[in-house]
């Protein structure tokens, strides 16, 4: 990062008079989501420079899976993305399937959708909520999204035995079949989003404040996200049409009627609506999904819970998470423990872009900017 | 007209603060610790041990193989083996842990352990309320051990699963023992 000094010497000319300040945001910050830095060049309260500065919550994630079997790899890609924990399985035991070549029986597959897509509902939810949070909506919005994400929690506790740790794939299929009157409960809490949407609306999006303080602001250009590698909402916000659910077609997803929502200007309203719309078209997916979903087994009859040893060779298993491309790549020698264990976290990449999008707002445009990205730090820092 | 979001914004909020003096629904939170959500089947916080029978230390299913510490991604249990064996339900001699340590400062409840158990033994519990003024988190043998009772009242469905297969594992054994009296004695 260039000096403070040497920026000031650069501006000398233009700016007589002031001086440029440099303040460390974070990690402790409340609107950093998490334990992440940013080091501010600021003129008066315009954004000069920023670096960000993160590895505060690094973990060693990928050495330690080197070192562990296949199958307990499993909960600790629950605790990368700690909010959607079942994307994260599910990421992971597609590439292990590739890899294996192990197929999955059909409920299973309808089974990942649905809690896919339940994972993607509240993260959107709540995304909106930290957001406006992030703009001084204090509280309001975020446990109006809470409210809703607690509906869904319960459905995740009873299938798979935690809120939000679940553990609940397995290479093949996934690990338990649904209790009774599951997917008749999830459905009603599917029927109820939609009016909590249509609620959460009424209260956001047309906000004049709202719209003040997001129109226009942290503008991502297409041509900068594609070539930074912007995944997810983000991506879809600066109007490229890129959902790997549509692209590559993994599991089941040819099967059902959905759009991909893309905003225009690419800006912190954008993203906060295309997410509005995704949750919408989520909602259709799941109607779908558990109208269709077949009876049978849940996990392939040749998969092995212990002992997986996979052909030396390598795989990548990507989905489209809710932050974007999460995708695991495996090599295997042979052996039961993964040669080289590598994550594409998408909250991580899509970080990248951040100082280009703040330069020339005000600082607490920074915040909210960094709020539309929607990071984990979990997941940033592995 | 300008203004207009935010009063109807408001009126949201007001909809959702009348509606939690009349419908339950809105109600979201319990006071805890007064009130308690009733517990979840499917819930599971930490593991325990489960034994048949009245003496926690003899009636332990546990037969030391050690998978359930070998598959741990965390790696907190701790298990040595016992040097002489004693009969299991179906008359087979097996070992017995000697120590039996789980470190629950490590643990991180995934119920992989409970997964892999070919022998049933090793259980997900349900309690929650885990704090202490101590370091008194590596739980030995004799605190995990729990009777089959209280796996049967808090996982009903399993647990009957459980012992409907343990049962006829039983049966089986009994009529091969009564078929070949050869085997039984050996």
């Amino acid at each position: 990062m260039m000096a403070v000094s040497d920026l000031q010497t650069s501006r000398a000319g233009d700016s007589a008079g002031h001086d440029l300040l440099e303040v460390s945001m974070g990690p402790h910050h409340p609107s950093t989501h998490g334990v992440f830095r940013m080091n501010v060049v600021l003129d008066g309260e315009t954004v000069v420079k920023l670096s960000p500065v993160f590895g505060y919550l690094h973990r060693n994630h990928e050495k330690i899976a080197e070192k562990n079997s296949y199958l307990a790899s499993i909960p600790y890609t629950d605790r990368l993305d700690y909010i959607c924990s079942m994307t994260n399985n599910w990421a992971y035991v597609l590439s292990v399937e590739k890899l294996t070549g192990l197929a999955v029986p059909e409920r299973a597959e309808y089974i990942r959708v649905i809690v896919g897509e339940l994972t993607r509902l509240f993260n959107h939810a709540c995304l909106a909520g930290f957001l406006l949070q992030d703009m001084g909506a204090l509280g309001t919005p975020l446990m109006y999204a809470f409210r809703e994400r607690e509906k869904i929690l319960d459905l995740f506790e009873s299938l798979s035995g935690a809120r939000m740790m679940c553990n609940y794939m397995r290479f093949g299929g996934c690990r338990c079949d649904l209790p009774d009157g599951w997917l008749e409960q999830a459905a009603k809490t599917v029927a109820n989003f939609d009016s909590f949407l249509d609620h959460f609306e009424a209260l956001l999006t047309g906000n004049e404040i709202i719209r003040a303080r997001s129109d226009g602001v942290g503008v991502l250009p297409a041509a900068l996200a594609i070539n930074a590698g912007v995944t997810g909402p983000g991506l879809r916000a600066s109007g490229v049409n890129y959902d790997i659910r549509k692209v590559d077609k993994y599991g089941i997803y040819s099967r059902f009627d959905f759009r991909v929502p893309l905003g225009e200007r690419g800006d912190v309203f954008d993203r906060y609506m295309v997410r509005i719309l995704e949750m919408r078209q989520s909602l259709k997916i799941l109607e779908a999904a558990m109208r269709d979903i077949p009876a049978g087994a849940i996990i392939d009859p040749k998969a092995k819970l212990r002992n997986l040893r996979p052909k030396a060779g390598e795989a990548y298993g990507r989905i489209e998470g809710p932050k974007g491309e999460l995708g695991f790549y495996l090599i295997s020698d042979g052996s039961a423990t993964p040669y080289r264990f590598r994550i594409r976290p998408p909250s991580l990449i899509n970080l990248t872009v951040l100082e280009d999008m703040c330069l020339g707002h005000t600082i607490a445009d920074v915040v909210i900017i960094l709020g539309s990205i929607d990071i984990v730090l979990g997941e940033v820092d592995r | 007209m300008l203004g207009f979001g935010i009063i109807k914004g408001l009126a949201e909020t007001w909809r959702n603060f009348i509606g939690s003096y009349y419908d339950p629904a809105r109600l979201t939170t319990v006071q805890y610790p007064e009130q308690k959500l009733p517990p979840n089947e499917n819930a599971r916080t930490i593991p325990f041990l489960v034994f048949d029978g009245e003496d926690p230390m003899a009636g332990l299913r546990c037969t030391a193989c050690s998978i359930c510490a070998q598959e741990c991604p965390a790696h907190c249990i701790e298990i040595v083996k016992d040097t002489t064996k004693k009969p299991d339900y179906l008359g087979k001699m097996q070992f017995y842990p000697k120590v039996f340590n789980i470190d629950m400062g490590v643990c991180m409840a995934c119920g992989i352990c409970a997964e892999v158990c070919p022998f049933d033994s090793i259980k997900m519990d349900r309690v929650f309320e885990l704090s202490s003024h101590d370091r008194g988190m590596v739980l030995q043998k004799s605190d995990l051990a729990k009777p089959n009772d209280y796996f049967r009242e808090i996982h009903p469905t399993e647990a009957a699963a459980v012992d409907a297969a343990r049962a006829e594992e039983q049966r089986k054994a009994e009529a091969k023992k009564a078929a070949n009296p050869v085997l039984a004695k050996s």
